[in-house]
């Protein structure tokens, strides 16, 4: 599943979606809303997506990962709107008969999504600024 | 020939619309329609050095013809995850 979302994300959910009986390890990434941006204090963010385009490109970093890796099913869903501290902002889950290749695939699919996929975050800093990240 | 131009984070709040009609001659290329579009919205001018464009949800390139009807996305630098 690839998938970007206005609700509340559940890492269980994600990773039952890519366990297989043959998979002896699924590896889940749960990237969370971080309470300060270089020690200044953020209140919350607020993620903004191209949902067409961020779901279509989620797909093709799924399938080049699977190409690159020796894994089974991999899942991506990244959250949008208004995210408070804590919150899960994006969920990977890839499934591997063998950890190493779940463990490499979850980080290089990562790394992907931050270079690729359409979604830009704005932080809302506690002394009530604002500014859009990677953007000035 | 009419595009639809879609706009989003700071651009989109920069020009004060996510979504912009936008008149280009026939056969234009994307590089010509963005210099349209800054010409309608001076406010975008200083993010295009740092813009990636996309049609039909794939990056392109600025030589890229446009077709009438064509939705072009400017796609600030992104920063999605964590």
């Amino acid at each position: 599943m690839f998938k970007v979302t206005t609700e509340p994300l559940s890492v269980q959910q994600v990773n039952d979606l890519v366990k297989r009986p043959t998979d002896g390890a699924v590896v889940t990434f749960d990237g969370i809303v971080r309470n300060n941006f270089d020690g200044r204090p953020v209140a919350y963010l607020e993620y903004e997506a191209y949902a067409m385009m961020a779901e279509k490109k989620l797909a093709e970093i799924g399938a080049e990962v699977q190409q690159k890796f020796a894994i089974g099913a991999i899942a991506m869903v990244h959250r949008i709107g208004r995210l408070e501290i804590g919150e899960s902002s994006i969920v990977i889950a890839v499934a591997a008969p063998h950890r190493h290749a779940a463990f490499e695939a979850c980080a290089y699919a990562m790394d992907r999504v931050k270079a690729e996929v359409p979604v830009w975050k704005k932080e809302f800093f506690a002394d009530g600024a604002d500014h859009w990240v990677n953007q000035n | 020939m009419q595009i639809t131009v879609k706009l989003f984070a700071l651009m989109r709040e920069k020009a004060g619309t996510d979504t912009v009609a936008l008149d280009v001659p026939e056969g234009a290329t994307l590089a010509q329609a963005v210099t349209i579009l800054v010409r309608h919205y001076p406010a975008l001018a200083p993010y295009m050095a740092n813009t990636r464009f996309s049609l039909h949800m794939d990056f392109v390139d600025p030589a890229t013809n446009l077709a009438a009807g064509d939705e072009l996305a400017l796609i600030p630098p992104v920063s999605g995850g964590v």
